[in-house]
């Protein structure tokens, strides 16, 4: 309770207020104070930008880049892939948007100290794959992090931000956010002209493979905690393609990247048998997509679906073959490298169990699903388009704005935009950042903060620890107690649910009608419960929020989940109930509002523009 | 594999609070020394390990999956602009690898307010900061003809 008297509230007066300084959040920190020399430009993170985001511990290669200086790509091309990869569903708009800009940011990146691999012998950037360039990126977070830091008037570490603001006269109109410090336990409210949500995607919304001391070995990062998805949600802001979670084929338990394998080592899967398995498999996945299968490169999602049926089938384990490109020293080092670089864990898998890949061929494995925006999957805010070119029907203010005026969105945050990866992820910060500079100095007013509305709102944000205060006196000891629970067990309980009833793991990525419609009862019953979570500490009062937003993110899952009446990426997940791709009724974007009012969501289809020849 | 400290390396400087992305290390208010209170939210990124001047910190495989007796070790030195590190196996074997992680002076990136301002007609332009000049293409930034983007069902 002492906590709870000494805390202070400390007001912060912004015009542009960034939420998460990972790799977008860093864009558009950067490109805000280029466009606004003179506005107050504020960067909040819940962890230290120094090492925070999905690129903590760094990356071994930038995954989108164009190389549009030496003809490799055009942006076309690079919209063409996606749309393929994503069956069809690609705001092509955005994507394009991404693919003219997105050089500039990695030769930017390159300028500023990032050690960037080089083809010996023409020159150019190595090639992993058509679209991935080889880094060498210890040291990318904490490169990107000190152009933000020199951009921005502050950056506020340690800092979980909780809600988004909207005007006191206008609820369709952002005007800041609230949070707490997790060191202090201080009470921020952030007002802000502008709003630009990069807090990054969702890991721990389905149960991982690993339940125990590994829960926290998850493909996306654990710290990704949905509130790129929980904070605009509660606000009205409109989501999209929020079903199309991704599932990813890494190696067992660790997790780690195949690209450079399949990519550069030219490494190769087959089953248990020795045998090429994907193959056996294409009548039945064209019984199911149709052409889509046709496609090249074949979408990730049908890729997974073989491997799935081979496992299904008994051909398990499927494995990675090493042992043959791994005899070349080179090769070696950069398989071990790749690992070292950005999945340290998988490293340490392998030395435990004695897998030296150049003697043994190591485990694939699915992961659990995740919801984000950036990878081979696009969840997120619907965001209006490009001004030069964006149909009207996908361009209503400025570009990445999202359906609330003055609250912008990039990263995983934004929505039908699939592999951005982490310098598309920067670069859409970059064109969000520009934006919100030019809607700032075009609206000329400034919102209001409805200080009555912030004042309920701090009690909801401190009320768990208000909950374990007074809980906890009601038992001796231990982590049982009747009127509250742990922010873990509220986490376990929701990854449980969508695991069982939402396409996870445990159900071979099944869902159905029926399942769906069980699972939002017993949300229902969790939403309520959630109002009774107990933090015993700051630090548990952050997994609550956590967990809230995950929370928020799992529910729209859900409904969108119910929307689609097709099973569109067989491999991510199967509606059992609608086992057909369907282009005549869902070759469309899903889109939801929720109302926080009524506490109900409402679906819609919005329609896909491609780019034409 | 989960962080965890050694007792006697540690001197309770907190550089690893300060920078552990889950936020769980925290300092022991018994001993003053720092400690994994979440390993189960651990991701084994290996931020803190990077950043303890004492090299205190170590990781062991999360038990799940991964039997004991072997280690990953880091040693990032900014100075030097590299980092290198050992991978010992269960069986003894090691590996090696040296990478270098940044080719300018720490500190050294400009602001992006030390560069001239951007001109007013430039605010409704598409082009972003340092554009066209580092896109390195002769044309200009591409922009799409709007009436290529038409709304149908395949392609
Ligand atoms: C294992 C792995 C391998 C990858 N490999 C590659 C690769 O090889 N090449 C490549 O280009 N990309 C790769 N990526 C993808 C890349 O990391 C992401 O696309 C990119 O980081 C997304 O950027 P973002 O800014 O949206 O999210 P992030 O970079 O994750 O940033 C989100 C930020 O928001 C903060 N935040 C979250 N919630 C809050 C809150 N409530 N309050 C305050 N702050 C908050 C977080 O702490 C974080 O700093 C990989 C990712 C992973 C996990
Ligand atoms: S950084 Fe190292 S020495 Fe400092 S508190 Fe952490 S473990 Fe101890
Ligand atoms: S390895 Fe990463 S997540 Fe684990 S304690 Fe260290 S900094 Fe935190």
């Amino acid at each position: 309770m002492s906590l709870f008297k000494a805390r202070k509230t400390i007001t912060i007066d912004a015009d542009i207020l960034i939420v998460g300084g990972g790799m977008a959040g860093c864009g558009a920190t950067y490109e805000s104070r280029y466009w606004g020399r003179n506005l107050k430009v504020v960067c909040v993170e819940k962890a230290n930008i120094e090492r925070s985001g999905a690129v903590a511990q760094g990356l071994y290669a930038i995954n989108c880049y164009m190389g549009m200086r030496w003809n490799e790509n055009r942006p076309e091309d690079f919209v063409e892939y996606a749309s393929n990869d994503l069956m069809g569903l690609v705001r092509e708009d955005l994507a394009y948007d991404i693919g003219r800009h997105v050089d500039s940011t990695v030769h930017k990146f390159e300028e500023w100290g990032l050690p960037m691999m080089r083809d010996p012998e023409t020159g150019r950037y190595q090639r992993e794959g058509k679209w991935q360039i080889m880094i060498h990126g210890e040291s990318y977070k904490p490169i990107v992090a000190e152009a933000a830091r020199k951009a921005a008037s502050e950056v506020h570490n340690r800092i979980m931000v909780t809600h988004l603001l909207t005007d006191k006269n206008d609820p369709n109109r952002a005007s800041g956010a609230i949070g707490f410090n997790v060191r202090t336990g201080d009470f921020y409210i952030f007002k802000a002209k502008a709003v630009i949500v990069a807090a990054g995607g969702a890991s721990h919304i389905f149960k991982p493979r690993a339940v125990g001391e590994g829960m926290g070995r998850t493909w996306y990062a654990p710290w990704s905690s949905a509130s790129a998805y929980g904070l605009p949600i509660r606000i009205g802001a409109k989501m999209t393609q929020m079903e199309n979670r991704i599932v990813l084929t890494r190696f067992k338990d660790g997790y780690g990247p195949v690209g450079a394998y399949f990519l550069h080592l030219k490494t190769y899967t087959q089953n248990a048998y020795g045998e090429e398995y994907e193959s056996k498999w294409y009548e039945d996945t064209k019984k199911l997509v149709g052409d889509y299968v046709d496609r090249t490169p074949v979408p990730t999602c049908l890729r997974n679906h073989a491997l799935l049926r081979e496992l299904a089938n008994g051909g398990g384990p499927i494995r990675m073959v090493t042992t043959e490109a791994f005899q070349d020293p080179h090769k070696e080092t950069v398989g071990w490298e790749n690992f070292l670089g950005m999945t340290i864990g998988q490293a340490a898998v392998w030395a435990s169990q004695n897998i030296d890949p150049k003697h043994t061929n190591p485990e694939l494995t699915t992961s659990e699903p995740y919801v984000m925006g950036s990878h081979a999957t696009c969840s997120g805010a619907w965001a209006s388009g490009p001004e030069d070119y964006a149909p009207s029907e996908y361009r209503w203010g400025y570009n990445r704005m999202m359906t609330v005026n003055g609250l912008f969105g990039a990263g995983d945050a934004s929505g039908g935009t699939p592999h951005k990866f982490s310098s598309g992820s920067f670069t859409e910060g970059r064109i969000a950042g520009k934006a919100a500079v030019n809607y700032i100095q075009d609206t000329g007013t400034s919102p209001e903060i409805d200080m009555a509305e912030v004042e309920r709102l701090k009690a909801e944000v401190f009320q768990p620890l208000e909950n374990y205060s007074v809980g906890r006196n009601e038992i001796v000891a231990g982590t049982v107690s009747p009127s509250y629970i742990l922010p873990i067990h509220a986490l376990q309980r929701l990854e449980k649910l969508m695991d069982e009833y939402c396409g996870g793991i445990s159900t071979n990525y099944m869902t159905n009608e029926p399942l769906l419609t069980r699972g939002l009862e017993l949300m229902d019953m969790l939403k309520e419960d959630s109002d009774h979570i107990g933090a015993e500490d700051l630090h548990q009062l952050q997994r609550t929020w956590e967990f809230k937003h995950r929370l928020m993110a799992s529910e729209s899952v859900m409904q969108h989940t119910l929307f689609r009446e097709e099973t569109r990426w067989p491999g991510y997940y199967y509606r059992g109930d609608h086992m057909q791709l369907n282009d005549d009724d869902w070759h469309c974007f899903t889109l939801s509002q929720y109302d926080a009012e009524k506490d109900s969501w409402t679906m819609e289809k919005a329609p896909v523009y491609h780019i034409t020849d | 594999m989960p962080t965890f400290v050694y007792m006697t390396s540690c001197d309770g400087c907190g550089h690893c609070v300060d920078i552990c992305p889950s936020d769980i290390m925290h300092i022991d208010e018994k001993y003053r020394r720092a400690y994994n209170i979440e390993p189960n939210m651990c991701w084994d990124c290996y931020s803190c390990v990077k950043a303890c001047p004492q090299n205190a910190i170590s990781s062991r495989g999360y038990a799940d999956f991964a039997p004991l007796g072997h280690s990953v070790r880091a040693l990032r030195e900014e100075d030097k602009g590299v980092i290198s590190w050992r991978v010992k196996f269960r069986n003894g074997e090691e590996k090696n690898f040296v990478s270098p992680i940044r080719t300018t002076e720490w500190g050294s990136i400009p602001g992006p307010q030390e560069y001239d301002p951007p001109k007013p007609e430039d605010f409704r332009s598409q082009e972003l900061s340092h554009e066209p000049d580092y896109l390195k293409i002769d044309e200009g930034l591409p922009s799409l003809d709007p009436n290529r983007l038409q709304q149908k069902v395949n392609k």
